[in-house]
């Protein structure tokens, strides 16, 4: 008999698989635990999930496989990767393995919230646009895809070249949709350095989360958007074009835009 | 023994010898022989002669009993073996062995063999024919013979015997034979003379070949041995003493040479080989610690988000949650060392700072009996710092101090303050770029511990190359070219050639040319060439105008500091702490510290106390 869970969380602590339950109590989502990842996908395949948090360094299958395996049986349950490892390599690299966020250990309340009720937006908007029969159109768009030539870490942060050799820096419109109401925007300084799959701007919306915006490519921060500064409603009305957040000088573009999604090939 | 070089030496040595003194004593011995040989050829002519001469009278007269007589009288003589006579016919008719006389002689026999060879007998000999050397017996002394034909003579065939005809041409033979016994002995003694000298030679050069090869080759070649023994066991610092001017000592200083730089590249090794493990240890750490940091993070999160109400749990709650977040900012500072990571910089205030980490070490110091005075003004400005760094370098430093001080107990000072800096002296070129856009800081020649700036540069005819200091009008330059006092420098990119002079300028101060650079966003750099000048001019930055900095000391009354240590003690794996320190702490401190922009330096005195004084920029 299949159940209908929110969460699969897949850790081989019994401790974080604990905590996850419990602090997932406070918003009233159903969790199912599992010890691997192998125990997981026979959940999987079992049960019904929104959303899957799973841990990197298992004994069995480690996440980047179970990423891998989702993919192959076409499983298209939004990932969540945690992991006390917590490099920028891992954080890329899931995020490029398909993974819709990376939560590094350890973690508070609000960071797994924010992160798990992104999740479930995601989620949302996803089945919305599977279940949606005919041709888009304005009243019934999901959300708007980043344009050609744009290049994104995840789904959530953008980057785009310019002719100078300079990168623009900004969020997605499908991020802004699974984040609801933003109070402000904190962002970082001039001269700063930005650390590609690091937190570049915190999000703080109106439901008392705070949201990491994970930076699409390193580089030192040589403008920020003025307007954007003034009005961060600006984000909201046109996040690719007016509503940019910085521009870099990218520390080293050429390895790192080999672990960015080009844009043209978005889905959901 | 016999694979030892000095053996071998001395065999090859001596199989040398032997084959000279051999071949030397072969054509000696046998030159002496041949003198002695002719010498007895010539005496035995000349007594066959005498014989002949002293028997020709009787002869004549045909006195037999008289011719017996003188023949065995001579015949007596030591050296001769026989004398005989013969007639034509081989008949014996006159010998010293009386036994013989009488008897016919072969004509092949030894004596006669010489002249009836062929069919007609020979008249005259020369007389290496006459003579031939045999033995009686296998075993006896060699004997010489030599005949001496006796020739018919007109008082021959006129005696009055009228014996033998006119017509006869030889008469008779007069074999004479000579015992060789005493000239064997001769030849003989000469040989074991030989002999015994080429065994005394043999000696002498083995001895003194032995004795040299000791002193030139075993000896050294023993330390080398023992050497090479105690390096591959291990002892990298042992040298080898000096071994002279031959290849040996050559050897020897190579050798000691090699162990340097082994002894280098294990110290490199094992250093590395240090953050190899450390990175290991970081990222076990990092996995393993943050688990149940995960565990005490949500739920002390978890409960401080259920406890709104209640105040006091609150505060307890906020430390836990607060203290938490600080390991895991640890743990990723330990995972992000070996990526050099940059800081996370907010607005702080430094003394709150200085206070964290005071409360770390505090119970540590008072245990020592180590008072702490603190000079913390209020209304500091703030600083853009990454608070996290900030407190590990005063934790760190406050920890050294305390270990600087021991259990005697003492004092440790720390003072923060505001100063303003001019950029003249203070300003530091991290980034420089040639007209071409070519990169001209050099990390490898560091001066200050900075990366310094490297030109090339010409004077005089020689080329070489010019390492500015980094800090803007400090001018401990590094002048790695020959030249004069007052010659003209000649500045280019090293790696384009571009000329780094403006020729449009001339040196405000001395007049002469001036060099200058781009720094990127932050214009252009310029500086006198001459050697002597101190002039620099770096317009973006005199534009800003002197800069705040708030300067933080921290003082110890510890033991100090050796002055030839102070250069090293910001390098990394630098410790003298020994195996209970990485030599990281202090490397660790001048990266953040750099990473900020600031500056971190060390004043210190033996037995007196260190200082250490930390300058972050107010931004």
């Amino acid at each position: 008999m299949s159940k209908i869970f929110d969460v699969l969380a897949i850790d081989d602590e019994q401790v974080i698989l604990d905590s996850i339950v419990r602090l997932c109590s406070l918003r009233d989502w159903q969790v199912d635990t599992a010890q691997d990842a192998l125990i997981g996908l026979d959940k999987i395949s079992k049960n019904k999930y929104k959303i899957i948090i799973s841990d990197i360094m298992m004994p069995q299958l480690d996440g980047f496989e179970l990423l891998d395996r989702l993919r192959q049986e076409d499983i298209n349950i939004p990932v969540i990767i945690t992991t006390g490892y917590s490099t920028v390599e891992n954080a890329v690299k899931s995020l490029y393995s398909g993974a819709i966020d990376f939560l590094p250990k350890p973690f508070t309340v609000e960071e797994l919230l924010s992160c798990l009720s992104r999740g479930m937006r995601y989620r949302e908007i996803q089945e919305a646009f599977e279940a949606h029969q005919g041709p888009i159109d304005d009243d019934t768009i999901f959300f708007v895809p980043c344009p050609a030539k744009y290049y994104r870490l995840g789904y959530g942060s953008w980057s785009l070249l310019e002719e100078d050799g300079s990168l623009k820096v900004g969020l997605t419109d499908l991020f802004l949709r699974t984040i609801e109401g933003i109070e402000r925007i904190e962002f970082m300084n001039i001269e700063e350095e930005i650390v590609q799959g690091n937190s570049c701007a915190q999000i703080y919306t109106n439901d008392e989360l705070v949201h990491h915006l994970l930076a699409p490519i390193s580089g030192r921060i040589v403008k920020r958007n003025k307007n954007l500064l003034k009005d961060h409603s600006l984000i909201e009305k046109d996040p690719y074009f007016e509503g940019w957040m910085y521009t870099i000088i990218p520390t080293d573009l050429d390895f790192e835009s080999k672990r960015l999604i080009p844009c043209t090939a978005e889905t959901i | 023994m016999l694979n030892k070089i000095s053996f071998k030496l001395i065999f090859t040595v001596s199989l040398a010898v032997i084959i000279i003194i051999s071949a030397y004593a072969y054509f000696n011995i046998r030159a002496q022989s041949k003198v002695l040989l002719t010498e007895i050829e010539r005496h035995a002519d000349q007594e066959s002669e005498i014989i002949k001469s002293s028997t020709k009278d009787a002869m004549l007269n045909n006195n037999r009993e008289l011719i017996h007589k003188i023949i065995k009288t001579i015949g007596r003589q030591q050296c001769i073996h026989t004398v005989r006579i013969l007639n034509k016919e081989g008949e014996i008719i006159y010998s010293s062995d009386t036994t013989v006389i009488g008897k016919m002689l072969d004509k092949k026999a030894e004596a006669c063999y010489t002249c009836h060879a062929s069919g007609v007998p020979m008249e005259k000999l020369p007389m290496k024919n006459r003579t031939r050397i045999f033995r009686l017996y296998p075993d006896s002394a060699r004997i010489f013979g030599i005949i001496n034909p006796i020739y018919n003579e007109p008082s021959c065939y006129n005696a009055p015997c009228h014996v033998h005809p006119r017509n006869k041409k030889v008469l008779g033979v007069l074999d004479l034979t000579i015992c060789l016994k005493f000239v064997d002995q001769k030849i003989a003694d000469a040989k074991l003379k030989m002999v015994i000298f080429a065994i005394v030679s043999i000696l002498a050069i083995s001895f003194i070949l032995w004795f040299f090869v000791r002193i030139w080759v075993s000896k050294p070649v023993n330390e080398l041995v023992d050497a090479t023994k105690e390096v591959a066991a291990g002892n990298l610092n042992y040298t080898l003493p000096e071994l002279g001017n031959d290849e040996l000592g050559i050897l020897s200083r190579s050798f000691n040479n090699m162990t340097k730089k082994l002894a280098e590249a294990r110290l490199q090794l094992f250093q590395s080989d240090k953050l190899a493990s450390l990175g290991r240890l970081a990222a076990g750490v990092a996995h393993e610690i943050n688990n149940p940091l995960t565990g005490i993070l949500t739920y002390s999160s978890f409960l401080l988000k259920r406890t709104k109400d209640q105040p006091e749990l609150q505060n307890d709650l906020s430390v836990i949650v607060r203290e938490t977040k600080r390991s895991r900012e640890i743990v990723k500072g330990l995972l992000d060392f070996a990526r050099q990571s940059v800081p996370k910089k907010n607005k702080a205030n430094i003394n709150q700072i200085i206070n964290h980490s005071l409360k770390v070490v505090e119970n540590q110091l008072t245990i020592s009996n180590i008072e702490i005075v603190k000079d913390l003004p209020e209304n500091l400005p703030e600083v853009t710092v990454d608070a996290n760094q900030i407190q590990q370098v005063f934790t760190n430093l406050l920890v050294n101090a305390g270990h600087a001080i021991g259990e005697k107990g003492g004092r440790v000072s720390i003072k923060s303050s505001v100063l303003s800096l001019k950029p003249y002296g203070n300003a530091k070129v991290k980034q420089a770029l040639c007209p071409k856009g070519h990169n001209l800081m050099d990390p490898v020649v560091k001066i200050h511990g900075l990366a310094s700036i490297k030109m090339g540069a010409k004077a005089d005819g020689n080329s070489g190359f010019i390492h500015l200091d980094p800090i803007y009008g400090k001018n401990e330059n590094h002048y790695g070219i020959q030249m004069k006092e007052g010659a003209q420098l000649d500045l280019f990119c090293p790696k384009c050639q571009v000329s780094l002079i403006d020729k449009k300028k001339k040196c405000p101060k001395c007049g002469s040319p001036v060099y200058f650079f781009e720094i990127p966003g932050k214009g252009r750099f310029e500086g006198c060439t001459a050697k002597g000048c101190d002039w620099q001019f770096w317009q973006e930055i005199e534009n800003e105008g002197a800069k705040d900095y708030i300067e933080i000391k921290i003082s110890d009354t510890g033991c100090g500091i050796p002055k030839e240590n102070l250069p090293k003690i910001f390098e990394p794996f630098y410790t003298t702490k020994g195996q209970k320190g990485t030599g990281l702490g202090l490397a660790v401190i001048w990266g953040i510290i750099d990473n900020h922009n600031g500056t971190i330096t060390v004043d210190s005195e033996v037995n007196v106390g260190t200082t250490f004084t930390v300058r972050l920029p107010v931004a």
